[in-house]
């Protein structure tokens, strides 16, 4: 069996560009869960200081992201010299449902929108 | 690239061995509170996965019943801080957080919108449109002569101009409302429609010149007596105005041009940079 993937939360904190309403219902299933995950204020804004954190993180094994669009998400890290592994999935808070989201980070299958 | 960052504390929300779990509603509030203020959260329970650890020191908070364990990093890098939160509301818990801080600097949301371009290099073919177009140097060129965003901080805040020249739709802005500047996929319809764009705001960087000098050769015939510089100038401010009036560009970003002089040395300077990466290759 493999290890559980390492969930990701970004909450876009600095600029309102992933609906309220989904980032906060995506990040309160996760606290209903037991499942523990990492939380970061801003992707992008780790990305455009070039975060030593983004290292941790693409480094970490099987990841599960919850941000916005994947191709964004991809770009960033590897802007920032962190590239994702291929296998990281990604959420995308602007597109889907935190229903959605949610099911496909805490679930124990590869979620399929990636 | 910017490269100072300002993080001083992970905070890790414990909840494993050893403490009581928060209601599920005070957790979400807490940790909502503290990434709108610029932190990042671990949440740790029982038996799951952690995150490496970097080099910023820890906030350890768990309900303990007043027993809070003093832990030191086996290390000796990092710092570890340990609070009791038992029977605090989320609000305390917060101030708490932040009292634990102190004055240490902290990157905080509200102060600083993340927008630069970022390049999707899976279509990038290279071609060094972007370096040609920026006025503001955030393009460079690696050692490898690859096309690379270096100095996102120069870029001119909810100014997307150079993601509408890429031929490739390859420059994306993570913060752009709509797609696929914002990293949405791209259609074949979508890339068309980006490379007629690419028609209009070309007139704002180095383009600009080449496509005001075949206006002004066939304007020529008809303002000969009256054509000087300062009409190609204005009309060139026409241009851009009307990139600005239509949304493509925000007007800060119109008041923050270089001088004439400067942009046509910046459009030389950059046109000699892609064209020895371009031979280079």
């Amino acid at each position: 069996m493999s290890p559980p993937a390492t969930i990701l939360y970004c909450r876009c904190a600095y600029a309102q560009v992933v609906p309220t309403g989904v980032k906060n219902d995506v990040l309160q299933k996760l606290c209903d869960s037991n499942a523990s995950f990492e939380t970061v204020s801003d992707l992008c804004e780790m990305a455009a200081h070039r975060d030593p954190r983004l290292q941790a993180i693409a480094s970490c094994g099987k990841l599960r992201i919850a941000a916005c669009y994947p191709r964004a998400v991809k770009g960033l890290f590897q802007q920032a010299g962190f590239p994702l592994p291929a296998d990281t999935e990604i959420l995308n808070m602007r597109t889907q449902t935190a229903q959605e989201i949610a099911d496909a980070l805490l679930s124990a299958e590869p979620a399929t929108a990636a | 690239m910017i490269t100072h960052t300002h993080r001083p504390l992970r905070v890790v929300l414990y909840e494993g061995s050893g403490s009581i779990q928060l209601p599920a509603e005070s957790r979400a509030k807490v940790m909502m509170a503290l990434l709108d203020k610029g932190y990042t959260v671990t949440r740790s329970s029982l038996g799951a996965p952690a995150m490496p650890h970097d080099e910023r020191n820890l906030l350890v908070l768990g309900a303990f019943e007043g027993k809070a364990p003093a832990l030191e990093d086996a290390t000796g890098k990092i710092t570890i801080d340990t609070c009791d939160i038992t029977g605090l509301e989320p609000d305390a818990i917060v101030a708490l957080v932040d009292k634990s801080r102190g004055e240490k600097t902290m990157n905080e949301p509200g102060k600083w919108k993340p927008w630069f371009p970022v390049i999707d290099y899976s279509r990038c073919t290279n071609c060094m449109q972007c370096l040609s177009f920026c006025l503001f140097d955030v393009y460079g060129v690696s050692e490898d002569n690859k096309i690379q965003v270096q100095n996102n901080d120069n870029c001119k805040t909810n100014c997307p101009a150079c993601s509408r020249v890429c031929p490739e739709v390859a420059i994306m802005f993570p913060k752009y409302q709509a797609g696929p500047i914002n990293g949405d996929e791209i259609n074949e319809h979508e890339a068309g429609r980006e490379k007629i764009k690419v028609d209009i705001s070309s007139l704002l960087g180095g383009d600009i010149y080449s496509a005001l000098k075949d206006r002004s050769a066939a304007a020529k015939s008809r303002f000969s007596k009256e054509r000087s510089p300062d009409k190609a100038l204005d009309e060139r401010k026409k241009c851009l105005t009307k990139l600005v009036g239509d949304g493509f560009i925000p007007a800060d970003v119109l008041a923050s041009l270089p001088s004439t002089e400067e942009i046509l040395k910046k459009a030389e300077i950059a046109k000699a940079r892609a064209a020895a990466a371009l031979a280079a290759q």
